[in-house]
């Protein structure tokens, strides 16, 4: 990976803590790093660690206790519900474990919901969606309702819907842990493809060390401490 | 548009759901439909009243009578246009359960203050000449299947004996709102047999209608009527043909109120069906609000797929509710007929059935959109896999 790019997401002494009953429990502490544009980040950890908490920070769809994130040069922490909400159309792309379509939407019509947000007339819409579901090789899928798809189809329709609007960021949870192998490895081909070739910045949490090898670089969370960075073996 | 079409997939997810919420919501809006239409009907005597007619009666009570000499001492005040005197005969055709309003008018000035009575010029004119003639109302006739010129006995209850009129008009309603269920009769004809089998309770008029020359000044016209018999044997009193309607549905009250209240439980009843559908609906998509927020919609974007399955389910209900009104209301109407002469569903109460809908859906929908749009995206996913 090359160092002089400048950092697409900035980390600086983020922390989190999660009230249970009248006990605080602290997930997050004194985070700090860096992630370059077009970095495929690998965050591993025991269950609990923090690595969801830390994606869900990094996405906008949670709020820290204390700390700056700053994304695109945006610090994020200081913006409204609404200001988030826009942000995030536009900037980020979520993969899910579980894929999360929407069942009653066909897979053209899922990966239009994002574009839903944007200025884009009805024809452009449908030209974007073509584009992304030919991306990730569901072309003769188009019309196909979840149900009607397999496990690694709904992801790749998930994919589609995270890469549509071109956003900034592609956050992924564990995009591999509810597939088979053969499922799973096509995926992570898919999403080293959109790293590789359409320079996307990947942040991916994951359980699975060989899905973390196919990032340039893992970071260790352990009991909310990151505490380990390795380049990933390639 | 594309929401729409979500909303409407989302509406049918469910489909066994959804088809007996909307099936409870039909029903519900056939009851609420059918029991203001028994408002109406109770209320239609009221709403057929003329603002340019009074009636004077009695001021003791309606079953005491006044002497006829009075017409004349009316028509003699300020105001009044024309007087008819007129007597609810009460009589009972072959059976009590035959029941209808039969009247002894003076058939001249009744038409012609009466003019929502439709009559053909040539019936008219046969009932003027024949003093034993009768007319019926077209429902009135169709129900016992009488034709011009058919003889027709009534028993009477209050004039004891039989009595023998000739059917010489049929007529209509000048609109929806007129009884087309009464039979009026010759005045004289009441009048002369009294005079022969009883005497005293001849030369008397159970009412007087009186016709109005400005409607403005039926208060000043009812307040001079009555001050010319002050301190009499038999004072009136005088009102309008609206209140006079009123002070006999005033003794029904307490039932219209209990009606009214009923149909709105109805109401109650079905908001809570439908709540609690939208609330178990919610709760089993708060995975998917939590995406959609996380891809960037927003709380409107939410509130418009809530409410708007929630309303489009009332609709649908009420739609059908609505359309199943009139057939179930034509059938009622012609079971009950001698009850509610006036079975019509009225613009009002389609309103109110529509109104309803769209209250029940927005009530139903407030508290699912409110905890839609509170969750956190991160607690909301966390309920998915």
């Amino acid at each position: 990976m090359e160092n002089h790019r400048p950092p697409i997401v900035e980390i600086r002494n983020l922390s989190k803590s999660y009230r249970r009953g009248s006990q605080v429990v602290p997930v997050l502490e004194d985070i700090s790093f860096d992630i370059r544009e077009g970095e495929f980040l690998a965050l591993m950890g025991p269950s609990g660690s923090g690595k969801s908490t830390l994606l869900n920070l990094i996405a906008g769809i949670d709020q820290a206790d204390s700390g700056s994130i700053k994304v695109g040069g945006i610090e994020i922490t200081t913006l409204s519900e609404t200001e988030l909400a826009h942000w995030r159309a536009f900037n980020i792309g979520f993969i899910f474990q579980f894929y999360n379509l929407i069942p009653v939407l066909t897979a053209v019509e899922n990966v239009e919901l994002p574009l839903l947000l944007t200025s884009l007339s009805k024809r452009e819409r449908r030209e974007h969606v073509e584009v992304a579901l030919r991306v990730v090789g569901l072309a003769d899928r188009m019309d196909y309702y979840p149900g009607q798809l397999s496990g690694g189809q709904q992801q790749r329709v998930a994919i589609a819907r995270a890469v549509v609007t071109d956003p900034t960021l592609l956050v992924a949870d564990e995009p591999t842990g509810d597939l088979d192998r053969v499922s799973a490895k096509e995926i992570l081909d898919l999403m080293g493809r959109l790293n590789n070739e359409s320079g996307k910045t990947i942040i991916m949490v994951t359980h699975d060390p060989r899905a973390a090898e196919r990032a340039h670089l893992i970071k260790h969370l352990d009991k909310g401490v990151l505490n380990v960075s390795d380049p990933a073996p390639h | 548009m594309f929401l729409i079409r979500l909303l409407i997939k989302n509406a049918f997810r469910h489909k066994l759901r959804t088809a007996l919420t909307v099936l409870g919501m039909t029903i519900a809006i056939l009851a609420f439909g059918l029991l203001r239409t028994v408002i109406s009907a109770w209320y239609a005597g009221v709403e057929a009243s003329s603002a340019n007619r009074l009636i004077t009666r009695n001021a003791v009570s309606l079953v005491f009578f006044l002497p006829i000499s009075y017409k004349d001492k009316i028509r003699q005040v300020e105001g009044v246009e024309g007087v008819s005197a007129a007597n609810w005969f009460g009589g009972i055709y072959i059976e009590e359960k035959n029941f209808f309003a039969n009247f002894a008018v003076e058939p001249q000035s009744y038409l012609d203050l009466v003019p929502e009575f439709v009559l053909p010029p040539d019936q008219k004119e046969a009932f003027l000449r024949d003093r034993k003639g009768a007319v019926a109302g077209r429902k009135l006739a169709e129900k016992y299947g009488w034709k011009i010129s058919d003889p027709i006995t009534l028993k009477g209850t209050i004039f004891p004996g039989n009595w023998d009129f000739t059917l010489q008009g049929i007529y209509t309603g000048r609109d929806k709102t007129v009884d087309e269920s009464q039979f009026i009769f010759h005045w004289d004809y009441l009048n002369e047999t009294v005079k022969k089998v009883l005497p005293r309770r001849a030369d008397q008029a159970g009412f007087f209608i009186v016709g109005l020359k400005n409607p403005h000044l039926a208060a000043e016209v009812s307040t001079a009527i009555d001050a010319q018999f002050k301190n009499s044997l038999a004072e009136t009193l005088t009102e309008t043909e609206k209140a006079f309607q009123l002070s006999f549905i005033s003794m029904t009250e307490a039932i219209v109120i209990v009606i009214r209240l009923v149909s709105f439980i109805i109401i109650v009843i079905i908001m809570a069906v439908v709540a609690n559908t939208m609330a178990m609906t919610a709760r089993e998509r708060i995975g998917e609000y939590a995406i959609l927020k996380a891809l960037g919609f927003g709380a409107p974007y939410l509130a418009v797929l809530i409410f708007g399955e929630s309303l489009f389910i009332t609709s649908l209900g009420a739609a059908l509710g609505i359309a199943a009104t009139f057939p179930a209301a034509r059938a009622f109407g012609n079971a009950l007929g001698q009850f509610f002469p006036v079975f019509n569903v009225a613009p009002g109460t389609v309103y109110l059935d529509i109104a309803a809908s769209l209250v029940v859906g927005t009530v139903a929908a407030v508290v699912p959109t409110v905890r839609a749009v509170r969750i956190r995206i991160a607690d909301g996913l966390r309920r998915i896999g």
